[in-house]
């Protein structure tokens, strides 16, 4: 087989945050040999777990599942950066090929006072899910499908809602925010509704409830914009500009005769 | 949206941190939230930001002479005085300003302590910061210094704590001179400036989000402003103790003697000599 590059192989330093249920944690150190550049960080992880399970120790424990950088479900904070080096690159998108041979990598949960550590560096991220409860739903007739097209939708409107609807639910914003806020989580779930025709009907209710479950959970935003740089899908600081505008309207509108929920 | 591990025993949430509050009635409603009080943050911060302003550009005409510096003085407590009493303005702006200073105190000690409560520390083995900077960092630091800092300046120039004998109501030069004469208290007026344009830098451009105001329009023009504004605070406040402390302000060549009975009508008359 022809070769299109070449099969090097290096040798990292792993320092990986290892926690048992209801214990304190602590790093521990691992070397990595024989990795390839082509493999992903997950596929390392799993190569790095394959040898620790045939030492008779317990595998480094971390969330994964689409591995292609849709599902949200991968969150590992490397080297003080969440997802990683790379920009707009969940951790499963990030390869070996960001790295050198030799070079140490310190991997740790995510932090927030409302992720507590599940084991090692899997966290409960279900307080993001508290917040899409509270209102991250339209009101849609069920029954046979309407016609396309049916519901005029700006083309600006439809590409703003778009890039708002790319969040994955990662929860990097949060782990990456000084204080914790998950602030561009919210303003995303909230926004690509808000910003639709469809989303209309619960506008404002949508708005003051998800924001107020955030607030349950959640830390104040102070604007640092360290959210927008951790994000994998780039999702931008303008919708936190408008979900605060549309909270602040939520909270003086008369509902009643706008006829708005 | 991500699939959470079931964790042993249970798929219960993680408590919150705080429980929702019975809400209040309108203006007052915003005070129970983070968002409302970022709102109220910056509404006071615009309005804390145009006290800075103007106090620096009113303190400009010290460069006129003690004479002019002591009519803006006395301008002040006699605005509007055909309509109302002496002083009457500039209690209602004083009474203002500590209405804004209490209320952006306020939410800045109570979103903090949210902060604190919702972050629990910093990572073990450090983090990166990519675009969070030093102002912004700093927020924290900042606020009470300048805080410290008024309640100082007060004490120093508006009630003469310090200066002792050497302070003269109404004659806003002279003090000015005699507090800068202190290399300490020029170090101080110093330090707090830079802090206050350090918090104005991240305040005014933060503010823009706090408020929603947003549009593609002008969005690359906030860091910009932002910029520019602490920039200009900072160089005409620090003009102040820098140039007051290179001669500036002379008080040896004084026509009008500020320890003597009758300075004011001396800084009068100088005025009226000079056209005024």
């Amino acid at each position: 087989m022809e070769k299109t590059h070449s099969e090097k192989t290096m040798t990292l330093t792993l320092k990986v945050w290892r926690q048992e249920p209801g214990q304190t944690g602590g790093f521990q150190t691992y070397e990595a040999p024989g990795i390839s550049e082509d493999m992903s960080f997950l596929e390392m992880l799993d190569v790095v777990n394959e040898r620790l399970i045939e030492d008779g120790t317990p595998p480094i424990v971390f969330e994964s599942d689409c591995r292609e950088g849709i599902c949200g479900t991968c969150n590992l904070m490397i080297d003080g950066r969440a997802h990683g080096p790379e920009k707009a690159t969940a951790t499963c998108q990030l390869h070996m090929r960001s790295y050198n041979d030799g070079d140490h990598i310190t991997i740790e949960p995510w932090r927030a006072a409302s992720f507590p550590i599940i084991r090692d560096l899997a966290v409960d991220r279900s307080p993001l899910d508290a917040i899409q409860e509270a209102g991250g739903y339209i009101t849609a007739p069920t029954g046979s499908a309407s016609d396309a097209n049916l519901t005029p939708v700006p083309k600006p409107a439809a590409d703003a809602a778009m890039d708002a609807a790319a969040c994955i639910g990662c929860g990097a914003c949060v782990a990456a925010c000084p204080n914790s806020a998950a602030q561009l989580f919210t303003a995303a779930k909230v926004m690509h509704m808000n910003l639709l025709p469809q989303g209309q009907a619960e506008r404002w209710q949508r708005t003051e409830n998800m924001v107020e479950t955030m607030e349950e959970y959640f830390g104040s935003c102070t604007n640092h914009g360290e959210c927008h740089e951790a994000c994998p899908k780039e999702i931008s600081l303008d919708f936190i500009a408008m979900m605060n505008k549309d909270y602040v309207k939520s909270k003086i509108k008369n509902r009643k005769l706008s006829g708005q929920g | 949206m991500a699939q959470t591990l079931s964790k042993p025993g249970g798929t219960q949430r993680p408590a919150p941190l705080r429980k929702p509050v019975k809400p209040l009635p309108f203006p007052l409603s915003l005070g129970q939230t983070a968002i409302g009080k970022k709102w109220l943050m910056a509404l006071t911060g615009i309005g804390l930001i145009g006290f800075v302003v103007a106090h620096m550009v009113g303190n400009l005409h010290v460069y006129e002479g003690p004479a002019v510096m002591a009519e803006y003085a006395e301008s002040l407590r006699t605005m509007f005085q055909g309509l109302l009493p002496r002083g009457t303005v500039v209690w209602v702006l004083r009474l203002g300003l500590i209405a804004m200073f209490a209320i952006h105190i306020w939410a800045a000690v109570t979103l903090n302590s949210m902060n604190i409560k919702a972050s629990p520390g910093s990572y073990a083995g450090g983090r990166d910061y990519i675009a969070a900077n030093f102002a912004s960092r700093t927020m924290r630091w900042t606020g009470p210094i300048i805080l410290l800092y008024v309640l100082f300046h007060l004490a120093d120039l508006t009630w003469g704590w310090w200066l002792g004998d050497k302070f003269v109501h109404g004659d806003p030069y002279h003090n000015l001179a005699a507090s800068f004469a202190r290399p300490a208290v020029l170090i101080i007026y110093i330090i707090a400036n830079i802090a206050l344009a350090l918090h104005i830098f991240h305040g005014a451009w933060s503010m823009f989000q706090s408020l929603g105001i947003n549009n593609p329009k002008y969005n690359a023009a906030r860091r910009g402003f932002a910029a520019g504004l602490a920039g200009l605070i900072l160089v005409g406040n620090l003009s102040f103790p820098i140039l007051s402390a290179a001669g500036l302000t002379d008080e040896d060549n004084r026509k009008c003697d500020p320890y003597a009975e009758e300075v004011l009508e001396c800084l009068e008359e100088q005025l009226a000599e000079s056209g005024h």
